[in-house]
């Protein structure tokens, strides 16, 4: 008598077949399409000052600093074709940092510094949403990246 | 089989506490979604605040009826499969602890003072009591575990050579992840929050508070699904009038919960700070493990449901999915178990692209993710516990279900509420809805600027689905407390569906017993977690202050003075 039912055993078989399948293409994302989750920094200080860097014409730095209720810097002005490393902290409680267009997505923890980059390829405005729930003004908390703004 | 009035009476209070409870948070399910659709522009309604609304609706929903059904469901399985009771005293302790400790937070929370969401992330702080009734609620929860295991101990003495019957694998199971899952979150609650709250500590370490939270947060998920899983293997093949395919395949499906079911909180933190890629990423494939039993089980439980569907005249490949007893009045407990299932089809994939490490960016913390999480908690778990609480509650009490016929359609339209409510909240979530917010006040209110008019369709569809839900729910709360407000008509009884099985496997005992599981078990969660905290203590900076959530401005204490 087997052990298993063969119909069971083949059900196991192509399962592992399936998750493997999932595995390659997490790993192929992440190689051919650098697409992969925050990065993880140790605490600097130096990012808890709300501040835009330009590094060349098209190399941004963004230190934002999500407060109750509002991120600070408020409006961010870069260029079409720029790339932007936004490091991210908290002054206060957990907040959310989600630039939906762009699927840029991190939490802001106080005393932890998050960092994230994305191209802005099309000009236009993006908004930067709260997604964590961080008091009773959570609602009204969203910031924006304004691409290839005329004046600028 | 006949039970003591004693173990009876707890069984019944344990199942109608949580019920009457549900009204309420069932109700701010309902308000969610019209706060949410832009029909209400405000802060409150009727007194309740949104916030204060959605923590009650989480923790009610989720934490007290979860906690109380598993205890009950878990003395009625140990004491009808083994034959013995547990030991009296201690099953009382354990259920006033669980009152107590539902109480402390349901007064903290009622008062408005821990609209803290029912993830409590610091440092946003709650009223010690909202805590401390955690606590109570968790360790109240833990005692039956050690009385189940000395009788199962017993009975294993006596019965060398029998196969431990799977429903007893399956509560053993559930409430050992239940129990190691929760002493991280005791020791965030007890050593982290409490004298923090209470101004004996001055910082707490925010990343270290959620790695313990979610150390816990993801088994909960399991400890809510697993008694539905233990009906679904060992109820629901009998209800359909067929034979469980393979008993083994439950087996393995059970000890794989067992390891997997903790060492992969982490993917909930994808988006953390201070957590290094690698062990995201590793545990991010843990969780890949963890989805393999539910497709043993997807393949097992439809594997014998055609056997029941032909054992019925079912013909063809796929006859034998109309020959089931969908709306059979006396079989109700198979409406609320098969809706589920398919259900869960969905909520299972959905749940495979959060896990999925880097696709996480695209769906973290916006409304795709209750839209997930509705077709699993909202969907298997809430119908398997809802539908055999008016079970149990009917024949412990000996009496005949209240308006059956209605009480059969129930789990059907719950299902398509919550598949219509979902799917607003999933392509939501796709577009930036964000999850945990009241949306009227701002982002669906035309008069703001912060109005996003793409939001208006997928938050009308939630509405939608969130009022058919409301309507089933109301109606299971007519069925339970009409069937519970009526006359003894029959003689109370402990009994559930038992199901034969098609092949019974010859015992192996490496699945007949739990030390080699257990230690698997300590030595994965060694692997996944040790890094996690090392991670969790030493990137960080300084610990944060207590905030409340109504002001920019920490709390101060005499020791930050």
């Amino acid at each position: 008598m087997a052990v298993l039912d063969k119909y069971e055993r083949r059900v196991l078989i192509s399962l592992g077949a399936t998750v493997a399948l999932f595995i390659f293409s997490i790993l192929y994302a992440k190689g051919r399409y650098k697409s992969d989750v925050p990065e993880c920094l140790p605490f600097n200080k130096a990012y808890t000052e709300p501040k835009v860097n330009k590094i060349d014409s098209t190399t941004y730095q963004v230190f934002a600093v999500a407060q109750m209720w509002q991120f600070q810097p408020a409006e961010i002005y870069v260029p079409v074709g720029s790339v932007v490393d936004f490091f991210l902290t908290s002054k206060d409680v957990v907040h959310g940092f989600d630039i939906a267009e762009k699927n840029a997505n991190m939490m802001a923890v106080y005393g932890n510094i998050n960092k994230t980059t994305v191209k802005f390829e099309k000009p236009g405005v993006y908004n930067i949403t709260c997604h964590e729930y961080c008091g009773i003004g959570h609602q009204n908390m969203q910031a924006r990246v304004i691409v290839n703004y005329p004046e600028q | 089989m006949k039970i003591s009035n004693s173990l009876k009476r707890v069984i019944i209070l344990e199942l109608s506490i949580p019920v009457a409870l549900l009204i309420l948070g069932i109700y701010h399910g309902l308000m969610q979604t019209i706060y949410r659709a832009g029909i209400l522009h405000q802060t409150s309604f009727l007194k309740l605040e949104y916030y204060q609304g959605l923590t009650l609706h989480g923790v009610i929903n989720a934490l007290v009826l979860t906690t109380f059904f598993a205890v009950a469901f878990g003395h009625a399985t140990i004491a009808f499969y083994l034959k013995k009771e547990p030991d009296r005293r201690w099953t009382w302790i354990s259920f006033w602890l669980m009152v107590a400790g539902a109480v402390l937070a349901a007064w903290a929370m009622l008062a408005g003072k821990a609209s803290v969401l029912y993830t409590f992330y610091p440092p946003l702080k709650a009223h010690p009591f909202f805590y401390l009734g955690a606590a109570l609620l968790i360790v109240g929860s833990w005692i039956p575990l050690f009385n189940w295991a000395r009788i199962y101990v017993a009975w294993k003495k006596d019965n060398k050579e029998n196969k431990t019957p799977l429903a007893v694998i399956g509560t053993l199971v559930n409430f050992i992840v239940w129990f190691v899952c929760t002493l991280a979150v005791a020791y965030e609650v007890l050593v982290l929050l409490l004298p923090w709250a209470m101004g004996f500590t001055t910082a707490v370490n925010v990343t270290l508070a959620r790695t313990l939270f979610w150390f816990f947060g993801h088994a909960l998920v399991y400890f809510w699904l697993l008694p539905a899983y233990i009906m679904f293997y060992t109820m629901l093949p009998k209800l359909a009038g067929g034979k469980l395919y393979s008993d083994l395949a439950g087996r393995i499906a059970f000890f794989s919960f067992l390891i997997y079911s903790i060492p992969v909180g982490v993917h909930h933190q994808f988006s953390d700070p201070s957590i290094s890629r690698g062990i995201k990423f590793f545990q991010g494939f843990l969780t890949y493990g963890v989805a393999i039993p539910s497709f043993i089980t997807a393949f097992t439980i439809a594997a014998s449901l055609e056997y029941a569907g032909r054992q019925r005249g079912a013909k063809g490949w796929f006859g034998w999915m109309v020959k089931l007893p969908y709306l059979d009045p006396d079989r109700y407990l198979f409406a609320y178990l098969i809706s589920g299932l398919i259900l869960f089809i969905f909520g299972g994939l959905t749940g495979i692209v959060n896990a999925s490490y880097s696709l996480n960016n695209v769906v973290h913390n916006t409304a795709w993710i209750p839209g997930h999480f509705h077709m699993t908690v909202a969907g298997p778990v809430f119908l398997a516990i809802i539908g055999m609480s008016t079970y149990l509650y009917s024949k412990t009490a000996g009496k005949r279900v209240f308006l059956p016929k209605l009480n059969v359609i129930i789990p059907y339209l719950w299902s398509i509420g919550v598949l219509i409510f979902s799917t607003g909240l999933m392509w939501g979530g796709l577009i930036g809805e964000p999850r945990r917010t009241n949306l009227g006040m701002t982002y669906l209110n035309r008069d703001n600027p912060l109005f996003h008019p793409e939001w208006v369709p997928t938050t009308t569809l939630a509405l939608c689905g969130g009022i058919i839900m409301f309507i089933a729910g109301m109606m299971f709360i007519l069925v339970f407390f009409g069937t519970l407000f009526s006359k003894r008509k029959e003689e109370a009884i402990l009994e559930l569906p038992v199901s034969e099985v098609y092949h019974d496997e010859k015992r192996i005992p490496l699945f007949d017993k739990f030390q080699p599981w257990l230690v698997i078990m300590a030595v994965i969660i060694v692997l996944a977690y040790t890094p996690a905290v090392i991670n969790a203590t030493q990137n960080p900076g300084p610990g944060a202050p207590p905030f409340t959530p109504d002001s920019p401005v920490p709390i101060v204490t005499e020791k930050t003075k």
